[in-house]
């Protein structure tokens, strides 16, 4: 049978919830009764927004994965910076795992692609994250940024061992790898999720992820298809402390000989504030509640009497108030301060998936029912420059 | 190509006008109030870049052909053909039934037959992502779906000739340089261009324009690997996001605010 909209003429009662839940015209009530039209692309929305259950996807038969059940094991991609230490989200996600593979009752393993010479003891640290097994490939071909050479041998890796999962930094270059890598296996890959759960018995991993600028989430799943795979955002899970007595064996994996890297890296340019804002123990962050852009100097001599460096939303990157670097949030940088003062910021969702790993977060804002408020620890209720004119004021006769 | 033309293709996306998703409190459901379709931003983006593009290339007496490809439903050919408007040479529109209900893999797969549909193409132009999914995986997808090379999230343009891209792009931390050889896929920043508004000639070249309309049998797809049916993935569940208070507030006057926030940050000193 085909795929599609199915409405169940018994059940519908004509009420036109599920017109209003589209986003594309796609369904239509006429004679009390709903049907769909050629403007539907089978989102789900209708079958959600129908209070009579009348609504329903079929999904035509079609063939995933042959013997799921062949497939076991979490597998975690390892990333390493160009200083050649691990991403914190490489430890972050190697804790996750191993939570979900004790569920499970599975094995982890991180695959390690190191760009040739990587000094610190990287396999080790992952071991002692909670990995069982290290696949390892020093080559000088896996050099950042370009990851096709990296996905074809996370690929190989993964044609050959057959993991359930396999979990990926939802980093700049996570997020590059993971769909070179799921569109080979042809496999089903979610983005950037902020949640990860697992059935302990089917091993089914529940992703949830913010969508719509972060105004839906969705919890998605990879029922027929192995590996099921998922990039997860950075700062969303706890780095978890090493265990030295953890044991763990590492196997070295070779690229294959035939493999050259086809983009040229001709320069790198890593001055700017993306690097200092993720590594920032003290944030400020703002948003439009600032009012203009002429509020954006008072701004910068907070952070400075702060000691923090400055963040800010998107709208304030698409207004050019401040620029791309500084932006904080899922389609920015991710942060993990201890201590996040957010001064008229309404709290988006896309916005505070970047702001998951901050330890203490002091939300300023006029508006009491803010979102922001609902990640903070701090809730200041007021106006963005009365506040941050007193603050820089109080921190100036602080210190004398 | 053979005869010096480049062929850049642009892949876009209709999206809601807006992304406001708001909770029905009545029914505890999903009402979106999308407004008109727009070519996603990212894309509107990319499709400038390859204007531009076509643009210096004609300046030096070189062709340039860009085509415009999307998978959506029948009403996306009018946004299509205002792509024509603002410069595009030519537009392709893969609607059917059967793509409906597509994720990533089923959307690139769907793409490749309509670029295939093409003919040979030098560059591959997507937004870097679309701003009702947020995934950013349809051109690294189509990349490795096509054995392409990809730079990803592009912010700017050094060079493009008929053997090489070459490129601004957005790494971790930073940005870098990078040079592809042709065919190549590419992936740009809302940043990196501003599409221009229609001519008066493109405007009237549009409305006489034809946009091609390819349905799946069409385009040789096979219905076990598009739309629904061909999609790994399934949304089991949409919800809009809750919010759990437990902050303490701070009162006072806007003084008394400030001194106890820098108490605050002190104490973590």
């Amino acid at each position: 049978m085909m795929a599609g909209l199915r409405v169940d003429a018994g059940l519908c009662i004509g009420c036109g919830r599920c017109v209003r839940a589209c986003g594309s015209g796609g369904i239509e009530v006429e004679g009390r009764l709903a049907r769909p039209t050629e403007g539907c692309v089978l989102c789900g929305s209708c079958v959600d927004a129908c209070p009579a259950g009348a609504i329903s996807i079929e999904r035509g038969d079609a063939a995933g994965t042959a013997d799921l059940s062949s497939y076991r094991g979490i597998f975690v991609f390892a990333q390493v910076d160009g200083d050649g230490r691990l991403a914190a989200v490489a430890l972050e996600l190697t804790g996750r795992a191993r939570e979900l593979a004790d569920a499970r009752g599975c094995g982890v393993t991180a695959l390690l692609a190191e760009g040739a010479g990587a000094g610190a003891d990287n396999a080790g640290r992952l071991i002692a994250a909670g990995a069982d097994e290290v696949v390892r490939c020093d080559d000088a071909r896996m050099a950042l940024p370009d990851a096709e050479v990296t996905a074809r041998w996370v690929e190989s890796v993964a044609r050959e061992r057959r993991p359930e999962a396999i979990l990926i930094g939802a980093t700049a270059f996570g997020r590059q790898l993971a769909p070179m890598v799921s569109v080979r296996l042809e496999t089903g890959l979610t983005a950037d999720c902020t949640a990860l759960d697992i059935d302990p018995g089917t091993g089914l991993l529940r992703q949830t992820r913010p969508a719509f600028g972060g105004n839906l989430m969705a919890t998605i799943v990879c029922p027929a298809h192995r590996p099921q795979m998922a990039t997860v955002r950075p700062g969303i899970f706890r780095e978890p402390d090493p265990d030295p007595a953890r044991t763990g064996r590492v196997t070295d994996v070779p690229l294959d000989a035939s493999i050259v890297p086809r983009v040229r890296v001709l320069s790198v340019d890593a001055s700017g504030p993306g690097a200092s804002i993720a590594d920032a123990e003290r944030l400020v962050v703002v948003g439009r509640g600032i009012g203009s852009k002429k509020n954006v100097p008072l701004m910068r001599r907070l952070a400075r009497a702060l000691g923090a460096e400055l963040g800010c939303t998107r709208p304030l990157v698409e207004a050019g108030w401040l620029e791309y670097p500084h932006q904080v949030g899922q389609t920015g940088v991710s942060v993990s301060p201890r201590v996040l003062v957010s001064i008229g910021v309404s709290g988006a969702i896309q916005h505070l998936a970047g702001i998951g790993g901050a330890e203490t977060v002091i939300a300023v804002n006029e508006d009491p029912s803010a979102p922001i408020f609902g990640v903070a620890d701090y809730k200041v209720v007021a106006d963005a420059i009365d506040f941050a004119t007193e603050l820089e004021r109080a921190l100036g006769e602080r210190r004398g | 190509m053979a005869d010096g033309t480049l062929h850049i293709a642009v892949c876009v996306k209709a999206v809601p006008g807006s992304t406001d998703v708001r909770m029905d409190p009545e029914t505890n459901t999903i009402v979106r109030d999308g407004g008109a379709a727009v070519v996603n931003p990212f894309d509107a983006s990319a499709l400038e870049l390859a204007l531009g593009i076509a643009d210096a290339r004609a300046a030096s007496g070189v062709p340039t052909r860009v085509s415009v490809v999307s998978m959506g439903i029948p009403s996306t050919a009018s946004l299509l053909r205002d792509c024509i408007a603002r410069g595009a040479t030519d537009a392709l529109l893969l609607t059917d039934r059967a793509f409906a209900g597509a994720d990533t893999l089923a959307t690139t797969r769907a793409l490749a037959l309509g670029l295939a549909r093409l003919g040979r193409v030098d560059l591959v132009l997507c937004g870097k992502m679309a701003v009702d999914g947020d995934t950013a995986q349809i051109g690294p997808e189509l990349a490795g779906a096509l054995d392409l090379p990809c730079a990803v999230d592009v912010r700017g343009l050094v060079a493009c000739s008929e053997g090489a891209l070459r490129a601004r792009v957005g790494i971790d931390g930073g940005t870098a340089v990078v040079e592809l050889p042709l065919p190549a896929v590419a992936t740009v920043a809302k940043e990196a261009a501003r599409l221009r508004m229609p001519s008066i000639s493109g405007v009237l070249a549009a409305e006489g324009a034809e946009v091609e309309v390819l349905d799946a049998s069409g385009a040789g797809a096979d219905p076990a690997r598009i739309g629904l049916a061909g999609s790994p993935t399934q949304v089991v569940r949409s919800f809009v996001p809750e919010q759990r208070s437990s902050a303490r507030e701070i009162g006072g006057t806007a003084r008394e605010q400030a001194a106890a926030v820098a108490d605050i940050v002190e104490r973590m000193a």
